[in-house]
């Protein structure tokens, strides 16, 4: 039997192969035939997960608070040092220098990575600003939310801060952050459905030692993940918490 | 709880003795000396059933001033301001205890003495059915949302 195996579609298009890598390296370990699957937006993969078509998920926040709390998915493990934070950017000639200074009518880029907006969002509240007095263009992918802002399109960017590191020199020259998250302790966690749930303890022994061995030290690379660590329920169920706090 | 300490407050501050609702007392040494919440930080804390501090992130330490093993095991209202109105927490209880999420503007206290602005969200965590402590998350909010919360309290 097949299981499926998906990432959220926030991660950079620059570790998809990593991911290919990382699914067969996991085959191997834990002796489980596992297909990749990849979509192209959040709204996409949100119905594969609510047509019981996911059993293995690296999910973002926002996701593993229903895949946890409604889907009975349970969390095997975290990349290590990777807490998620968010940035809010600017062109770099802009001359808004902080979020005070944004005004009603902001036109904001933001892809639909729910736990991102969310975080921006928040981070936009000492201005005074939420959905009622901002204009929102929706993008598929962070590059494009770069483009808005070099061709001034959008007065700021919503990126996943990861992903804004990410971006080539020479886009980031012309961007500037205004404001980071500083939240720590939410992070995208890898969780196993009910239906490959028995193979949650070999899954998790294997991932926790995947550093100790050039191949998995190689798999990881490809990730740009040190390591990964075992996440245990009440973990899971701390960030969900917060998640909670935070939605609207 | 232990009284407020006049070695560690920075500036000139008055005095307020709190008698809380669980029958202690604690002096509180206050100033008007405000520090700001940096933007993007979310202050992050956990208590058990009866409000006792079980963990803390970061940003709570900073902001509040305490060291971490100050702050574990205390009461999460070591950091009440005497400009807060007991009524403006009356109904924060029962709401988590409804499992419902209460929010509001608070003035929190440092141990320095000086206070900063929040806006609070709690919620219950539940376990297995059973409420088995509570989440709070502290973010910064925008002044004229402050002006209106310092005003509204005045009247409380």
């Amino acid at each position: 039997m097949t299981h499926n195996f998906t990432v959220s579609p926030d991660f950079n298009p620059g570790h998809i192969s990593g991911w290919y890598i990382f699914n067969t390296w996991l085959q191997r370990a834990i002796n489980e035939e596992i297909h990749l699957e990849l979509y192209n937006s959040a709204k996409e993969q949100r119905k594969a997960i609510a047509d019981d078509q996911v059993e293995l998920i690296y999910a973002n926040p926002y996701d593993a608070t229903a895949l946890v709390r409604d889907k009975g998915f349970i969390p095997v493990a975290r990349a290590d040092n990777k807490a998620d934070e968010a940035i809010i950017a600017v062109n770099h000639e802009s001359p808004i220098l902080n979020v005070e200074q944004l005004t009603d009518g902001t036109r904001i880029s933001s892809t639909d990575d729910p736990d991102v907006r969310m975080m921006c969002m928040i981070m936009l509240e000492p201005a005074g600003l939420n959905k009622s007095n901002t204009i929102t263009i929706q993008r598929d992918a962070y590059i494009l939310i770069a483009k808005d802002l070099l061709k001034n399109d959008a007065d700021i960017g919503f990126f996943l801060e990861e992903t804004y590191n990410e971006l080539s020199d020479i886009t980031k020259k012309q961007l500037r952050p205004i404001v980071h998250s500083q939240i720590h302790v939410i992070h995208h966690l890898l969780l196993v459905g009910p239906k490959l749930a028995h193979k949650k303890n070999d899954m998790q022994s294997s991932l926790l030692s995947m550093a100790d061995d050039s191949k998995g030290a190689g798999v990881l690379k490809s990730l740009n993940f040190e390591r990964w660590v075992a996440v245990e329920q009440e973990e899971a169920e701390f960030m969900i918490d917060l998640m909670d706090t935070l939605a609207e | 709880m232990k009284d407020m300490m006049p070695d560690d407050i920075s500036g000139e501050y008055q005095e307020h003795m709190f008698n809380y609702h669980d029958g202690t007392q604690r002096k509180a040494l206050f100033t008007n000396i405000e520090t700001q919440l940096p933007e993007g930080s979310l202050i992050v804390s956990r208590t058990d059933l009866r409000g006792i501090i079980t963990d803390v992130n970061q940003s709570f330490i900073d902001m509040s001033a305490y060291h971490k093993d100050e702050l574990i095991g205390q009461p999460h209202y070591i950091l009440r301001h005497p400009d807060m109105p007991a009524a403006a927490f009356g109904d924060l209880w029962k709401t988590v205890q409804q499992r419902n999420k209460w929010y509001g503007y608070v003035k929190n206290l440092r141990k320095d003495g000086g206070f900063y602005w929040v806006y609070a969200t709690v919620i219950a965590n539940v376990r297995n059915g059973d409420i088995t402590g509570f989440t709070s998350v502290r973010r910064k909010t925008s002044r004229t949302k402050i002006n209106e919360a310092e005003t509204y309290y005045q009247t409380l």
